[in-house]
C-alpha cells in the first residue's frame, strides 16, 4: 500500500488520467482498421483503471472525521491570481462513486465489442475520454477545476448519442446537451456568486463580501458558509439546482432522459444511468448541501415535493411503456427521486441511504441497460408486445433479467432494498407522510417491472421470431455477472459501505444540521427490568 | 444452551441446496441420475435442517422457556443516528439476529417438518416434469425465506424472510409460466403481497421512530417497562402491520390472490398457500402481540376482519366444483379463523390453530394432489366420484382430515377451533355467530367435497351431461401426468391432463401416500396437546397454552390472562360447535350422497340463481378490482405518460422553438453558432448517412465551443465588471 499513502505519489491523478492517456495512445498509435486491437486495448486500459482504483478503497482510512475524511489529497497551485488550485481528494462517498465509475467502464466497454460496427476508434477513444471526465468530477475539490470536467464528460458523452445512437439520435443528442448546458450555465452563477462572495463581495446587488483571499477551493466554502446570508443563500441554492437538478433528472426537468437513454448505445445508456447521472446527485452532497444550510432548508418543502412526485410519476409512467428501454429510463426517474427524498431528509439513515442508493441504481439500472442491450443485438427492436415467453428460450438471460429486476425494485437480500429501505426510515425519521407517499413508489416499482417481466419471459413463446434466439453468450456473461455479484453483496454484507461512507455523513449532517447529535440518547429500558418475566432477552452465545 | 451455529444451519442448508441445485438446474441434463441427484440435495438439506430444528429447540427448552434465546449474528445495516420520539436519538442499526422463543420454536418445527414430508411427496409428484430440478430449487429457497421469517430476532430480518416468501410463491405459482393463467397469477400474488408489505414497512418504520429500534426483545421490554405511554401510536403501528398481514394471508381486502395461487403445482398449494407462508401473518400478529395488546381499536378490526373473512370465504367455498378451489377458499376462511382468535385475544389458539391448520390442510391439499395425479390431471370434482374404490389409502387419509377440519372431536381441528368459539363468544356474541355460521359451512363443503370425490359412482371424463369445464383462467394445476407413474417415460407439463384415452384412476406412489398417512395421523392426535383439562379439574391453561405463556409479556405492571369462561359455559360451546359441524355434515350427506343426482343443491341453484350466480363468481370482487383500483391505476399511469410526452416535454421544445426564434432575431452570432448548430444537426438527423455524418459533427464542435467559450467569457466578464 506504499504508493497508496504516499503522499508525493498523485495516486488520484493517476486513476483520472489512465484512461486519458489510453484514449491518445489509441488515438495516435492505431490504424481505425485494426479495430481488435483497439477494443482489446481500450478494454485492458479500463480494466487497469480499475485495478488502480479498487486499492484506493483498502488504503482509505474510513475512521477519520470531518475535513480530515478527504484522502489521497494532492493540491497545488494553478491560476494564482484567479485562486484556482489543481485540488484533488475524497471522502468516502467519492471513493464508492470512483470505483463505481471504473467498474462501469470496464462492462460498458467489454459489452460494446459486438454491438459498435462503425467509427470504432473514435467509439472507444470518446468512452475513455468520458472516463476521465467523470473521475476527475468526483476527485476535484476546487470549483473552477470541477467545472472543467463537469464540461469535459459532457462533450463524449454527446458524440456517443449523437453518432452511435439510434433512429432520432441527433434529437436526443441536442437535448442533452441544451438542457444540461442550460443547468451548467446557473450552477457556474451560482460558484461565482459564492467567489465574490468570499473575495470582495458583490457591488451591484450591495452584497458585502468577507474580503478572504480569492479561492475556489471548495472545503473553503464548506467552512464559510454558514455565513452567507439567507436571503443569498437561496438564489445561490437555486442556481445550484437547477444545475444539478436537470442531471439528476428531476421531475419535471427530466424529459431528456427517456429520449438520451433510448438513443443512446448500450453502453452509452449504461454510463449514463451508472454515473452520469450520479453527478447531479453528487453536486447537491457535495456543494449544495454543506455550503447552504439555509438555502438547503428554504428549498426543502419545494424538493422534497418534487422527489415524491418523481417516485410515483416514473413509476406510473414506466407502467405503461411500450418500449423496454423507456421503462428502465423512466424508473430511473423514480429511483433518483428515492436519493433525493433520502438526501432532503437531512439525517444519517436517509443520506447514507442516498448514497448507497447512487451506487444500486447504477448497479441495477446498468445491468437492465446491459440485459435490453443484449436482447436488441439479436431482434432489433425493443417492444415488449414483440416478445413473450423467453424465459423458456433463453434460461439464463430470463434469470439474470429476473434478478436485475428484483434488485431494482427493492427485494429484501438484494441491494435496492438496502437503500431504498434505509432513505425510508430516515424520510419517515423526518416526516412520516414522506415515507407513506415514497412507499408507494415500491408497489408501483414492482408492478411495472413484473409486468415487464411477465409479457416478456412468460406466457407462450408465440413469435417465431424468438423461437431461434440464443442465450446470453459469454461475454456477455461477465459483463454482467460482476453486477450481479454486486447486488447480492449489497443486499446482504452492506457493512463496508455503511462504514465507508460513515463519516462523511456525519459531516454533511453537521453542517446542514449542527445540533443533531446533541440530543440525549434513548435509555432503552434494560432488558434485566423485566427480569422474571418473558421479555428477557438472553444473551447469546458470544 | 442453544448453539448459535447450528441454529444459523438451520436456515442456510436448505439456502445451500437451493443454490446446488439453481446451477444444476442451467447446466446438468436432465437424466435419472440427475432426478436422484436433485431429490438427494433437497431432500437432505431439508431433512437435516428438521434435524437441526429439532436439535435446537430440545435444547432450547432443556435451558426453560422463560427466557427467549437470542443471537447477533453481524451487523446487518448500521443505519445510524436517528431521532425517536420525545427528543432522544438512538442507533437505528439493524443486526443479523435469530431468537428462539416458544412461538419461533413452534413455528420452526412446523415449518421445517411438514416442509422436508413436502419435498419427499413432491420427489412423486413431479416426478415426470421437466422442470424438476428448478421446482426443487425454489422449494429449498422457500424453505430457506420462510425460516429467516420465524427466525428472525427483529422486525427486518422477518421483513426479509417475508418478502424472499413472497418472492418464492411468485415463481412456484408461475411455475408453469408458459400458461397465461400462472404467469398472470404470479404476478397478482405478488403485487398482492406488495400492497400488503407497503403496510407492514411503514409500520417498521413507526416501530422506529417510537422505540428506536425494531428488535423485538428491546421493544417489548419497553413497552414492559413504560406501559400505555405507547397506546397512542401503537394503533397505528398495528393497523399498518395488520394491513402487512392481510397480504400475506389472504385476508378481506388482499386475499384475491390466494385463490388463483392455486395455478402453482399442488405440492406448493400445500407447503406454501396452506401449511406455512400463508400463516405468516397470523405469526406476525402474535408475534407483536404486546403492541396489539396496547390498542383494543386495533384488536377489534383484527377480529372483525378476520370473522368477516372467515364467512365470506367459506360461502364461496360451498359452490365451487374445483377441488383445489374448494380447498384455497378454505384455506382463506380458516386463515379468518385464526385472525379472529388473535384479535379477541385468544393467541396461543391462533398459533394453535396454525399447527393443526398445518396438519390437517396439508393432508388436503396432498390428498387432493393425490386425487388429481391419479385423475390424469382432472380438478373437477364433477367428473371424480368413487374413489374410495381406486385409492384407498388416498380416500382415508382424506377422510380422516376432512374429519380434522370439521371440528370434530377428538381430531385436532375440534381443539383448536373450540379454543377460538369460547374465546370468540367472550370477546362478542356476533362475531361468535359469524363464526358458528362460517363452521358450519366448513362441515359442510368439506364433506361435500369429500362426497363428490370419493362416494358414489365414478363420473370419469366420459360421464355425459356435464359441461366441459375447461377453466377461464386460473386455478388449475398443470400436472404433467399423461402416463401412469410406472410407466416412467418423460412427460412434461404439457397442458393439464385432458386426454382421449379413457383410463380408470388409480392410487399414488408410496413417497406420496407415505407423507400423507404421516399427516393423517397428525390430524388426528395433533390437537391433543390443546385438550381442555380445566374441563376435567384439571389444570386451567392447556399444555399449549402454558408452553406459549412466555411470549405474552406483560404490558406495565398488567400480566396476561387467558380467558376463562364457567365451566357450564363452555359445555354449551363445546356442544354447539360438535352440533354444526354434524348438522353440516348430515347436510352434506343427505345432499351429495344420499341423492346421487345431486337434486337439491341443482334446484336451490336454480331458484336462487342470483345468489348462486354471485356465490359461484366469487362476488365478483376480481371484477371489481381490475375495474377500480387496477384500472384506475392503468388509466392514469395512461394519462401522465401522455402528459409527459406532449405537455411536458412539448414545453420544452416549446421552450427551445422560442429561444432559437428571439436570439435568432436577436443576434447574428448565436444565430450562426447556436442555431445553425442546431438546424444542422436535425437537419441532418433527418436526412442521414454517412455524408450527414460529417456535417453532423462539425455542427457539434461549434455548439461545444462556444458552450465552453460562453462559459469561460461569462466568467471573465462578471469577474472584470465586479472587480472594477
Amino acid at each position: 500500500m506504499g504508493i497508496y499513502g504516499n503522499p508525493n505519489i498523485p495516486i488520484l491523478s493517476i486513476v483520472t488520467y489512465i484512461p486519458l492517456i489510453g484514449a491518445l495512445f489509441i488515438a495516435f498509435f492505431y490504424n481505425r482498421e485494426n479495430a481488435n486491437a483497439i477494443k482489446r486495448t481500450a478494454l485492458a486500459v479500463a480494466v487497469i483503471d480499475f485495478l488502480v482504483s479498487v486499492p484506493l478503497w483498502i488504503a482509505f482510512d474510513a475512521k477519520k472525521a470531518g475535513v480530515e475524511n478527504f484522502q489521497f489529497r494532492e493540491q497545488w497551485s494553478w491560476i494564482p491570481s484567479l485562486g484556482v488550485q489543481y485540488h484533488f481528494a475524497i471522502d468516502g462517498i467519492a471513493l464508492l462513486l470512483i470505483l463505481l465509475t471504473t467498474l462501469t467502464g470496464c462492462i460498458a466497454i467489454y459489452s460494446s465489442f459486438d454491438a459498435i460496427n462503425h467509427r470504432q476508434k473514435e467509439y472507444y477513444v470518446l468512452l475513455l475520454l468520458l472516463q476521465t471526465g467523470m473521475i476527475g468530477t468526483f476527485c476535484a475539490l476546487d470549483f473552477f477545476l470541477f467545472y472543467v470536467f463537469w464540461e469535459v464528460m459532457l462533450v463524449p458523452m454527446y458524440f456517443i448519442i449523437g453518432i452511435w445512437g439510434g433512429a432520432r439520435k441527433l434529437y436526443a443528442a441536442i437535448k442533452f446537451f441544451l438542457y444540461t448546458l442550460a443547468g451548467s450555465v446557473l450552477m457556474l452563477l451560482s460558484i461565482l456568486a459564492l467567489y465574490f462572495f468570499n473575495d470582495g463581495g458583490i457591488p451591484f446587488l450591495n452584497i458585502k463580501g468577507l474580503g478572504n483571499t480569492p479561492t475556489f477551493d471548495v472545503l473553503q466554502y464548506h467552512n464559510i458558509g454558514h455565513l452567507i446570508p439567507p436571503s443569498l443563500q437561496f438564489w445561490i441554492f437555486l442556481g445550484f439546482f437547477f444545475g444539478f437538478a436537470i442531471k439528476v433528472p428531476m421531475f419535471p426537468f427530466h424529459t431528456w432522459l427517456p429520449d438520451a437513454h433510448v438513443e443512446a448505445p448500450t453502453a452509452g445508456s449504461v454510463i449514463l444511468a451508472a454515473v452520469l447521472l450520479k453527478m447531479g446527485t453528487y453536486g447537491f452532497i457535495r456543494f449544495a448541501l454543506p455550503i447552504l444550510p439555509d438555502g438547503t432548508k428554504q428549498l426543502l418543502p419545494v424538493i422534497v415535493a418534487l422527489a415524491i412526485i418523481g417516485i410515483i410519476y416514473g413509476a406510473l409512467v414506466s407502467l405503461v411503456q411500450k418500449d423496454m428501454k423507456k421503462l428502465v429510463a423512466y424508473s430511473s426517474v423514480s429511483h433518483l427521486g428515492f436519493v433525493m427524498l433520502g438526501m432532503f431528509a437531512l439525517n444519517p439513515m436517509g443520506i447514507q441511504g442516498s448514497v448507497l442508493q447512487m451506487i444500486n441504481h447504477g448497479i441495477s439500472t446498468g445491468a437492465l441497460f446491459l440485459l435490453v442491450g443484449i436482447i436488441y443485438e439479436r431482434r432489433h427492436t425493443r417492444l415488449i408486445s414483440e416478445y413473450g415467453g423467453l424465459a423458456k428460450q433463453m434460461p439464463m438471460y430470463a434469470t439474470l433479467f429476473l434478478i436485475a429486476a428484483l434488485s431494482s425494485m427493492g427485494l429484501p437480500a438484494l441491494n435496492g432494498f438496502i437503500g431504498e429501505f434505509t432513505i425510508l426510515l430516515g424520510a419517515a425519521n423526518r416526516n412520516i407522510w414522506w415515507a407513506v407517499f415514497a412507499a408507494v413508489g415500491i408497489v408501483l416499482g414492482a408492478a411495472y417491472l413484473l409486468w415487464l417481466y411477465q409479457r416478456v419471459f412468460w406466457g407462450p413463446l408465440d413469435n417465431p421470431k424468438n423461437q431461434n434466439l440464443l442465450d446470453v453468450n459469454r461475454r456477455e456473461l461477465i459483463t454482467l455477472l460482476p453486477l450481479v455479484a454486486c447486488m447480492i453483496w449489497i443486499g446482504i454484507a452492506p457493512g463496508i459501505f455503511f462504514e465507508t461512507i460513515d463519516e462523511p455523513v456525519k459531516y454533511l449532517v453537521q453542517k446542514v444540521d449542527p445540533g443533531y447529535y446533541n440530543k440525549p440518547v434513548l435509555a432503552v429500558a434494560p432488558v434485566e427490568a423485566a427480569a422474571g418475566t418473558a421479555a428477557v432477552v438472553a444473551e447469546g452465545a458470544r | 444452551m442453544v448453539n448459535p451455529w447450528l441454529l444459523l444451519l438451520v436456515p442456510l442448508l436448505p439456502a445451500l441446496g437451493a443454490a446446488i441445485n439453481g446451477f444444476r438446474a442451467f447446466w446438468w441434463p436432465k437424466t435419472p441420475k440427475n432426478r436422484a441427484i436433485t431429490n438427494a440435495i433437497a431432500i437432505g438439506s431439508t431433512a437435516l435442517s428438521a434435524l437441526l430444528a429439532a436439535y435446537s429447540v430440545l435444547s432450547y427448552v432443556r435451558g426453560g422457556t422463560e427466557h427467549a434465546f437470542q443471537h447477533v449474528y453481524y451487523s446487518w445495516i448500521p443505519a445510524g443516528i436517528g431521532q425517536v420520539t420525545g427528543g432522544f436519538i438512538s442507533n437505528f442499526g439493524i443486526d443479523f439476529a435469530f431468537r428462539l422463543d416458544p412461538l419461533s420454536c413452534t413455528m420452526l418445527l412446523i415449518v421445517t417438518w411438514v416442509g422436508c414430508l413436502i419435498h419427499i411427496y413432491a420427489t412423486g409428484y413431479m416426478s415426470h416434469d421437466t422442470g424438476y430440478t428448478r421446482f426443487f430449487t425454489y422449494l429449498n429457497l422457500f424453505m430457506f425465506m420462510m425460516l429467516l421469517l420465524v427466525l428472525g430476532a427483529n422486525y427486518m430480518v422477518m421483513f426479509v424472510g417475508w418478502e424472499g416468501v413472497g418472492l418464492c410463491s411468485y415463481l412456484l405459482i408461475g411455475f408453469y409460466y408458459d400458461k397465461n393463467f400462472a404467469a398472470e397469477a404470479g404476478k397478482k400474488a405478488f403485487i398482492a403481497n406488495r400492497v400488503g408489505d407497503f403496510g407492514f414497512i411503514l409500520g417498521i418504520f413507526l416501530i422506529f421512530n417510537t422505540f428506536g429500534t425494531s428488535d423485538y426483545g428491546r421493544v417489548f421490554a419497553q413497552i414492559t417497562a413504560h406501559g400505555h405511554a405507547y397506546a397512542g401510536v401503537a394503533t397505528a403501528i398495528c393497523l399498518l402491520l395488520f394491513v402487512g398481514a392481510c397480504g400475506k394471508s389472504a385476508q378481506i381486502p388482499l386475499y384475491v390472490w390466494l385463490p388463483d395461487a392455486m395455478a402453482g403445482p399442488t405440492p406448493v398449494s400445500a407447503l406454501i398457500h396452506a401449511a406455512t407462508m400463508v400463516t405468516a401473518g397470523v405469526y406476525m400478529v402474535v408475534r407483536s402481540n404486546a403492541l396489539f395488546r396496547l390498542s383494543p381499536t386495533a384488536m377489534a378490526v383484527v377480529a372483525i376482519i378476520g370473522a368477516v373473512t372467515a364467512i365470506f370465504a367459506a360461502s364461496i367455498g360451498l359452490v365451487q366444483n374445483d377441488i383445489k378451489k374448494v380447498l384455497a377458499y378454505s384455506t382463506v376462511s380458516q386463515l379468518g379463523f385464526m385472525f379472529l382468535a388473535a384479535g379477541v385475544g385468544a393467541f396461543t389458539a391462533a398459533i394453535f390453530h396454525v399447527m393443526t391448520h398445518a396438519f390437517f390442510k396439508a393432508c388436503l391439499f396432498l390428498g387432493a394432489g393425490s386425487v388429481i395425479h391419479g385423475c390424469g390431471g382432472e380438478q373437477d370434482m364433477r367428473k371424480m366420484g368413487g374413489l374410495r374404490e381406486y385409492m384407498p389409502k388416498t380416500h382415508a387419509t382424506m377422510l380422516l382430515a376432512t374429519i380434522a377440519i370439521s371440528g370434530i372431536p377428538p381430531l385436532a381441528g375440534f381443539f383448536s377451533k373450540d379454543e377460538i368459539l369460547g374465546n370468540a363468544f367472550g370477546y362478542s356474541i356476533p362475531l361468535w355467530l359469524i363464526a358458528v355460521v362460517a363452521a358450519t359451512f366448513t362441515a359442510f363443503y368439506m364433506f361435500r367435497l369429500y362426497y363428490m370425490t370419493f362416494r358414489g359412482k365414478y363420473r370419469g371424463a366420459h360421464v355425459e351431461g356435464i359441461e366441459e369445464s375447461e377453466p377461464k383462467h386460473a386455478g388449475h394445476d398443470l400436472i404433467g401426468s399423461h402416463t401412469h407413474l410406472d410407466q416412467g417415460d418423460q412427460h412434461s407439463d404439457k397442458g393439464h391432463g385432458h386426454h382421449d384415452d379413457v383410463h380408470l384412476p388409480h392410487e399414488s406412489p408410496a413417497s406420496m401416500t407415505g407423507v400423507l398417512w404421516i399427516l393423517a395421523i397428525l390430524s388426528v392426535i395433533g390437537g391433543l396437546v390443546g385438550f381442555p383439562t380445566g374441563l376435567f379439574g384439571g389444570a386451567k391453561e392447556t399444555i399449549f397454552q402454558r408452553w406459549l405463556e412466555p411470549i405474552l409479556v406483560p404490558i406495565g405492571d398488567h400480566h396476561f390472562h387467558f380467558h376463562e369462561a364457567s365451566k357450564s359455559t363452555e359445555v354449551v360451546l363445546i356442544l354447539v360447535s360438535i352440533g354444526v359441524a354434524v348438522f353440516g355434515i348430515a347436510l352434506a350427506r343427505r345432499w351429495y350422497f344420499s341423492d346421487p343426482s345431486w337434486s337439491t343443491p341443482k334446484r336451490l341453484g336454480t331458484n336462487f340463481s342470483f345468489i348462486h350466480q354471485v356465490l359461484e363468481n366469487k362476488y365478483y370482487v376480481d371484477e371489481i378490482y381490475n375495474a377500480t383500483a387496477i384500472g384506475g391505476t392503468v388509466k392514469l399511469a395512461r394519462a401522465l405518460s401522455w402528459f409527459d410526452a406532449n405537455i411536458l416535454d412539448g414545453l420544452v421544445n416549446l421552450v427551445r422553438h422560442i429561444t432559437v426564434i428571439v436570439l435568432g432575431h436577436g443576434s447574428s452570432m448565436f444565430d450562426k453558432y447556436v442555431v445553425d448548430g442546431a438546424v444542422n444537426g436535425v437537419g441532418a438527423g433527418a436526412r442521414e448517412g454517412s455524408s450527414a455524418l460529417r456535417r453532423m459533427q462539425s455542427g457539434f464542435v461549434q455548439n461545444y465551443a462556444l458552450v465552453m467559450g460562453g462559459g469561460i467569457v461569462l466568467l471573465a466578464a462578471v469577474y472584470m465588471f465586479t472587480k472594477a
